[in-house]
């Protein structure tokens, strides 16, 4: 028998990067106050978890000026966009397993 | 059993964030009630005029209107049902915008962000082309079917903006499209056609909405 817990991403097992990837599959660029908004969470909070995501390569950053105010979006890497389907994959077959 | 229900929630919120992040949902139901009283007075604003303003007495369909008894374009009667139109979509979309900024500052979503942007280039798109090919409509003089092509651009805009709001507005679409190749079977009677599609289907439309998510 398959093993389907093995390929669960570590990387994915917070909530919050659980939220970060799935608002990112939707959209091409979102940017940090829309996804705070969104996601309910602290500036520290949120930053600490996208660095991580974007330390393994995930998540992409673009910072630039909308004024004189900096503005930092994000968008899904193709590493990412694949890491993440095959995390949902391996979570729907776990489900699949079970019931 | 806990780890299988850590997933199942995960995968819910999954799916709900996705869903919340590319959609824009606070749509207020109100003002499409508003829209479609905004509507069917612009329509008795046209049956007034149509009653007092026939070029002959043997006129059949409003769109005979269109031209003079000796065959003239009839600028009158473009001018009026222009101006009527505009007023008509242009209180609706003022109606519109207020009552949705406050449904969605009620239920604290943001306003005007990327899925509101997304929303309304994609409601625009067949829109702009509808509103140009009616205009290409009576430059060739076909002014009776200008009101089952205003229906039938309107339904597809509005099938092309469920993908980007709630799902329901899918099935307004729909009638709108449905009522608007009827009427362009029957066109002497668009103005009646054009009374029900924008009036009373948007009124229905909007009760049906706010009963689901507002109340």
């Amino acid at each position: 028998m398959k093993n389907y817990i093995g390929d669960l991403n570590k990387a994915f097992e917070s909530r919050i990067r659980l939220g970060i990837m799935s608002i990112l599959m939707v959209n091409s660029w979102v940017d940090f106050g829309t996804m705070k908004e969104m996601l309910e969470i602290t500036d520290g909070n949120l930053a600490s978890h996208i660095t991580a995501l974007e330390k393994m390569d995930y998540v992409e950053v673009k910072k630039q000026f909308v004024g004189k105010k900096p503005n930092t979006s994000y968008s899904i890497t193709k590493q990412g966009k694949k890491a993440f389907s095959e995390h949902l994959d391996a979570l729907e077959n776990l489900l699949k397993k079970r019931s | 059993m806990d780890k299988h229900n850590e997933h199942l929630e995960n995968l819910s919120e999954i799916r709900s964030l996705m869903e919340r992040s590319s959609r824009f949902i606070s749509l207020s139901g109100l003002s499409g009630v508003i829209a479609g009283i905004f509507a069917i007075m612009g329509s008795m604003a046209a049956y007034w005029y149509l009653g007092s303003h026939a070029v002959s007495e043997e006129v059949k369909a409003y769109y005979d209107n269109a031209t003079t008894a000796t065959g003239e374009i009839n600028l009158d009667f473009y001018i009026f049902f222009f101006t009527d139109a505009f007023l008509v979509l242009i209180a609706s979309l003022l109606a519109g915008t207020i009552l949705t900024i406050r449904a969605s500052k009620k239920k604290n979503h943001p306003t005007w962000g990327p899925t509101a942007k997304r929303l309304i280039i994609n409601i625009t798109i067949p829109l702009v082309s509808g509103g140009l090919f009616c205009l290409v409509l009576l430059y060739h003089g076909l002014v009776g079917l200008v009101a089952p092509a205003t229906l039938v651009f309107y339904g597809l805009a509005l099938l092309n903006a469920s993908k980007y709001t709630l799902d329901d507005i899918r099935y307004l679409g729909i009638c709108e499209i449905v009522l608007g190749l009827i009427s362009s079977v029957y066109i002497g009677y668009g103005l009646i056609f054009w009374t029900i599609g924008f009036g009373l289907l948007h009124i229905i439309y909007g009760l049906v909405m706010y009963n689901k998510y507002e109340k």
